[in-house]
């Protein structure tokens, strides 16, 4: 399936565009698409961690995504 | 009462301040962020500040109404900047009211230390030389 994400920060600029499609296997997790997306950026892996934020809340590696989420890569915050 | 706001202009204390003050409190603990000149010795000309602003508006919020089930805070605001930022700037402000001083400063500092470990706020640092995501890198 095909799932349309949105990157902010440092994850924009490793990405190339703050919104792009990415393929994943359906029914596939939020850590599944952290996998590929390491494998896909290898930049993901240099960061302290990332997280990922399904419909304007975080979600575990254990949650299913589905093509109408709104997915978005959070990497470190840093606000304050 | 909570009040919750991403701005991207200048930030008030005295509004903040004003805001959460009633006569059921007896102290007001207010917490104003301002941009640092130096981070390890090199000179900081600006910060950019961005946010994914839905669920920085929403985890803002959970804070607010985290610190107000553990502590008496009877009002509470949060406000925070976005955008380009110099020295001296306002970036973030909280304003908690409670009927005793200890809860109003715990709460307060409560409030700070998650933002900075859950809200997606994100801010860039820009040296003469380069620039860097804060906190982004071990």
């Amino acid at each position: 399936m095909n799932i349309s994400i949105l990157a902010f920060g440092i994850a924009r600029d490793i990405v190339g565009q703050s919104e792009f499609d990415f393929e994943l296997v359906e029914g596939g997790t939020v850590g599944a698409l952290k996998e590929d997306l390491v494998d896909r950026y290898p930049d993901f892996a240099k960061l302290v961690s990332f997280a990922i934020a399904v419909n304007g809340t975080y979600v575990t590696d254990e949650h299913v995504l589905g093509v109408k989420d709104e997915v978005v890569i959070i990497p470190p915050v840093s606000g304050g | 009462m909570i009040e919750i706001q991403l701005l991207d202009r200048e930030l008030d204390p005295k509004y903040c301040t004003e805001c959460v003050y009633t006569p059921e409190a007896g102290g007001i603990a207010v917490f104003v962020g301002t941009v640092r000149n130096q981070t390890a010795d090199k000179r900081v000309l600006r910060l950019e500040f961005e946010a994914y602003e839905k669920m920085a508006l929403s985890e803002m919020r959970k804070i607010a109404e985290r610190a107000a089930e553990q502590w008496p805070v009877k009002r509470i605001v949060i406000h925070h900047r976005t955008g380009v930022l110099y020295a001296g700037d306002i970036a973030v402000i909280i304003a908690v009211s409670t009927p005793h001083r200890k809860a109003a400063f715990e709460a307060c500092a409560f409030a700070i230390d998650t933002l900075k470990e859950t809200v997606p706020i994100w801010k860039k640092e820009i040296f003469e030389d380069g620039e860097v995501w804060v906190a982004a890198h071990p």
